[in-house]
């Protein structure tokens, strides 16, 4: 990451700020909506805003290019993981079509410290928003959802990406 | 190295930002007696040099003051029309200012949106497959640098043309984008930057490119 070392400001922040502040957000959140159903739809759409903002980000940091194939993308996601939540999952259980793959991890900075309500909440919802929101930004729909959660009991955390179609009418000039 | 400006162009060909840096600022002022050897016409809601090219008031220029009084269309600010002004030989000695015309943001717009295109068509006219679109585009009197991001925004650095290490400029206005503005949570999406952290920074990058170059960035 050349960034780190040309830039004037590599900003770093104990992960502990950003755990309380999650947490914030969304025991208010609860208190606020009723329905838990509904507060994991607003977490998914609050991850997808900032997926395609973020995008801009990872892209201006890494300089990657554009992802032609499905095990790219994963790659990709991965170092993103590593670059905003210092986290590093595996990627696995690809599916013989190559289209879709599991992203584990046992520890994330965002449910540190969570004991959960039995409540069909979606704690870290916000990360499948953020990743569809970035990948549709670079003309890469998927669908993203949690098939395994620790907080719900589960020995890992598994999150299942799936390619669903590439945006070309959304391909920018010059790149199709 | 002299940067002219840049301009920023959303995914859909709209100017998001424009910003001009450095343009020198053409203007000359003469004084004419009858009759006037410079031929006048009215275009375009300005009154244009269209041939008699001298001293410095080149064919293009635009009538910028008559005696010192502004000239707005064609009529002066105390509501004379200029070219009676001309063909009347009592008016003269007449001391005339031209200058070239600064685009309007309107024009600016224009110019963006018609780049657009311009950029999609050289990457279809391509003899060789998967071609990008304009990256350099060179003139005798400028250099303008396109960079589209993988999401499809372009960064435009208009230039001398002698300057080099255009790309790197690029990339740094880059990501000054995705930190002050795209960072910024009252900024949405594909509308203009009114950011002011990403206008001082990006001055802040352009002043450090003309004085020290682009090898330290």
């Amino acid at each position: 990451m050349s960034r780190q070392t040309s830039r004037l400001d590599a900003k770093k922040v104990n992960s502990e700020l950003l755990t309380l502040t999650y947490g914030a957000l969304v025991s208010q959140m609860l208190k606020e909506i009723d329905n838990t159903d509904d507060v994991n739809k607003q977490l998914e759409r609050i991850g997808y805003n900032m997926g395609v903002r973020l995008i801009e980000d990872f892209l201006a940091r890494t300089g990657s290019n554009r992802c032609m194939e499905m095990r790219e993308t994963a790659d990709k996601i991965q170092q993103a993981f590593r670059l905003y939540l210092n986290m590093q999952p595996t990627v696995t259980s690809w599916s013989s079509a190559g289209d879709e793959f599991s992203l584990v991890w046992d520890q994330c900075p965002l449910s540190e410290w969570v004991e959960m309500p039995n409540n069909g909440l979606k704690y870290c919802g916000l990360i499948p928003g953020a990743i569809r929101g970035a990948l549709q930004m670079v003309q890469l729909d998927v669908q993203c959802w949690f098939i395994q959660d620790q907080l719900k009991g589960d020995a890992v955390t598994e999150l299942r990406v799936k390619y669903i179609k590439r945006l070309e009418d959304a391909v920018p000039a010059g790149e199709d | 190295m002299v940067i002219y400006g840049v301009y920023i162009v959303s995914k859909s060909g709209g100017l998001i930002y424009n910003y001009d840096h450095n343009i020198p600022r053409i203007e000359t002022e003469k004084t004419f007696g009858f009759p006037l050897d410079i031929k006048l016409q009215y275009e375009n809601k300005k009154v244009v040099v269209v041939f008699g090219q001298r001293d410095g008031i080149n064919v293009g220029h635009v009538l910028l003051s008559v005696n010192g009084s502004p000239v707005t269309g064609r009529t002066t600010e105390d509501g004379k029309d200029v070219f009676d002004l001309i063909e009347a030989k009592e008016s003269f000695p007449l001391s005339l200012k031209f200058g070239r015309m600064r685009a309007t943001t309107n024009e600016k717009i224009v110019l963006a949106s018609m780049f657009y295109p311009l950029f999609a068509l050289a990457s279809q006219l391509s003899p060789v497959p998967k071609s990008s679109g304009i990256e350099t585009l060179t003139a005798d009197t400028f250099k303008l640098s396109c960079f589209q991001t993988l999401t499809g925004v372009k960064f435009i650095l208009v230039t001398d043309p002698n300057m080099q290490g255009t790309e790197v400029v690029l990339k740094r206005i880059y990501e000054l984008y995705s930190d002050y503005a795209l960072k910024n949570p009252f900024y949405s999406l594909e509308m203009p930057i009114r950011c002011e952290l990403f206008d001082t920074s990006l001055h802040t990058l352009l002043e450090l490119v003309e004085k020290s170059g682009t090898a330290n960035l």
